[in-house]
């Protein structure tokens, strides 16, 4: 099985390369490269047939095309390539099941995109079981043609749903940064993207480093350091308007390490003014800090929320080497969490708050590692190496988003929560580091 | 008899002669050399002047390098916090800025901290060698400006570091 896998990951990398190129705008930035890394015979086949278009133009989008590809990075499902694709229906009552039977397929998607007029298209889609011959879902979007890959991914979603009981994060979106240049004519710049890499946007720029962009929990704004007036500044941008707020700026020290409440009220930052680096607590409406951590020696950083918002995770060296600590959100002794691996640092949290992935070094190899904290904080290795950073979790935890070197660039790898099935995101030009995964989007 | 060994020689005068000045001695140094094994701060009763900033062998070298994760200011680099300490006493209108670097190991925000304690590490010598704290500002760049990209300890080594800048000489 690992054979045909390979096959279709390199077909599918040239496909989207080809929309990629295609969909590549002027004023858009620039495109992520997508390319699949390993495959799971584990996973449940499924066909998704081309949608037949019922008049109107040429779409932008192919939008089993999409589905597809969401499917196949996730690492739960095995799309069947569009080459091996014998039959075309659009409809549930065309489906010959004997034929996907005899292709080992156990789900079948099929949809038809209908011009619905004044520049809108109805998409509508069935989901049937081949072995129960059963429908099992009949849904329609309606929606402008730019926003068809947006429709493919809330299609992909819905299914992966039906099937898994798990929420699908593919209609979701990304934030990275990326450094294009060398030296002083390095551009930074904060994209935003689709969970797919697709459609990315360009929401802050500077010639200074950016970094540690933070999603607020409703999605609507990003917390972010920039040293563009020298120092290490925090703001807060709302994505859609552009406009921002400086929201920590002591000029003395660093001002890092954004994390929201998940009431998005406050913010948890990482600041040095008064001596060494300790977590504070920032009242977004009040504007007041409140000091967290009481270590006086220590580097306290990296601070994360537990998703109840009645702990905060961060990283500190008091014991010698980095280490994830745990405190209570209202100040109090902080806990040593991690003891295994040399170092652990920047800690992210799951939706349940039972997973914690975090970048354990050993020597001078550091790997995305997850603890499990119902499993007895049983550790396990979800990346290679050897510089691996920055581990991200999808709303639903179903997959992580990280940062790695290939060579001296910088590019990000969405990879399954289990470790086996990798996606890699590369920019054409320059690097590709910090990732943040969004959360659900509101319809 | 080459430059560097004629330097070397004249610093070895001036430290058992106390009459030399500073400046006279230091002027016509060009290669910048290893520093001489020697342990006190340049000649104390010359002053320095914002010229010996591009000629003094000791001021001008502007880099201390640290070990991995280590915060602690090597032996070899004593002499270089004796002298800019005692430029920054002989020119209290300089100001100074120490920018704090790391290699690429380890995350991003942690290596901002780390980049700040050794900016404060070579504040803290400067200060014990007599340097005013409100002549010294520290700024943590992390493992956001490497000097050298390759992933391997001798670049590392290069990217650990501190940088001394005079904002105001």
């Amino acid at each position: 099985m690992i054979k045909p896998m390979r096959k279709l990951s390199s077909r599918f990398a040239l496909i989207l390369l080809a929309l990629a190129a295609l969909l590549a705008g002027p004023a858009a930035a620039q495109s992520l490269n997508v390319d699949i890394v390993g495959g799971l015979k584990t996973a449940t086949p499924i066909v998704v047939v081309p949608f037949a278009q019922q008049g109107g133009t040429p779409l932008p989008t192919d939008v089993a095309d999409v589905i597809r590809n969401d499917f196949n990075r996730s690492g739960k499902f095995r799309a069947l390539a569009k080459s091996d694709i014998v039959e075309q229906p659009s409809r549930g009552a065309d489906i010959k099941f004997a034929t996907w039977r005899l292709l080992k397929q156990d789900y079948i998607t099929v949809g038809r995109i209908i011009d619905a007029g004044g520049g809108m298209l109805r998409v509508e889609y069935e989901l049937w079981d081949v072995n129960k011959q059963q429908s099992l879902l009949a849904q329609a979007f309606t929606a402008p043609a730019g926003d068809l890959r947006g429709v493919a991914h809330q299609i992909a979603d819905q299914i992966y749903q039906k099937i898994t009981g798990v929420r699908g994060a593919f209609w979701t979106r990304i934030a990275y940064i990326t450094a294009v240049g060398l030296g002083d004519h390095t551009t930074y710049s904060l994209i935003v993207a689709d969970s797919d890499g697709y459609n990315p946007q360009v929401v802050a720029r500077s010639k200074e480093s950016l970094l540690s962009p933070a999603w607020s929990p409703d999605g609507k704004k990003i917390a972010y350091v920039s040293f563009e007036s020298g120092n290490s500044n925090i703001y807060v941008q709302d994505i859609s308007t552009g406009s921002r707020q400086l929201v920590e700026s002591h000029p003395r020290g660093i001002n890092g390490a954004p994390a929201w409440s998940p009431d998005g009220t406050k913010l948890a930052v990482a600041l040095s003014f008064a001596g060494n680096l300790n977590i504070y607590v920032l009242d977004l409406a009040t504007r007041k800090e409140t000091r967290l951590t009481t270590n006086n020696l220590a580097i306290n950083t990296e601070p994360v929320w537990a998703p109840d918002g009645q702990s905060i995770y961060f990283t500190s060296d008091r014991s010698g080497q980095p280490q994830i600590y745990q405190i209570p959100a209202t100040g109090g002794s902080a806990q040593r969490i991690t003891f295994q691996g040399q170092n652990n640092a920047k800690a992210a949290v799951s939706y349940d708050g039972k997973q914690l992935a975090m970048v354990q070094g050993n020597g001078n190899v550091y790997r995305i590692a997850i603890m499990d904290r119902s499993l007895g904080d049983q550790v396990r290795f979800i990346s290679p190496g050897p510089l691996d950073d920055s581990p991200s979790f999808a709303p639903n935890a179903s997959m992580l988003l990280y940062a790695a070197t290939d060579g001296r660039r910088g590019v990000l790898y969405a990879v399954s929560n289990d470790g086996l099935v990798r996606q890699r995101l590369v920019l054409a030009d320059g690097n590709v580091q910090e990732p943040a995964w969004g959360p659900y989007r509101q319809r | 008899m080459n430059k560097t060994v004629r330097v070397a020689l004249v610093a070895l005068l001036c430290v058992g002669a106390a009459a030399c000045t500073k400046k006279q001695e230091v002027k016509p140094q060009q290669p910048a050399p290893e520093p001489a094994a020697q342990t006190q701060a340049p000649v104390s009763n010359g002053k320095y002047t914002p010229a010996d900033l591009t000629t003094d062998a000791c001021l001008k070298q502007r880099v201390v390098y640290f070990d991995f994760n280590k915060t602690e200011i090597k032996p070899e680099f004593q002499q270089i916090m004796a002298c800019h300490a005692k430029y920054l006493q002989d020119r209290p209108t300089a100001q100074m800025r120490l920018e704090g670097n790391t290699d690429e190991r380890g995350t991003r925000e942690y290596n901002l901290g780390l980049g700040e304690r050794r900016g404060n590490a070579v504040s803290s010598a400067l200060q014990a060698d007599g340097a005013s704290a409100s002549q010294i500002s520290v700024i943590s760049y992390g493992k956001e400006k490497p000097v050298c990209r390759e992933h391997n300890e001798d670049c590392w080594s290069k990217n650990r570091r501190v940088e001394i800048v005079y904002t105001a000489e």
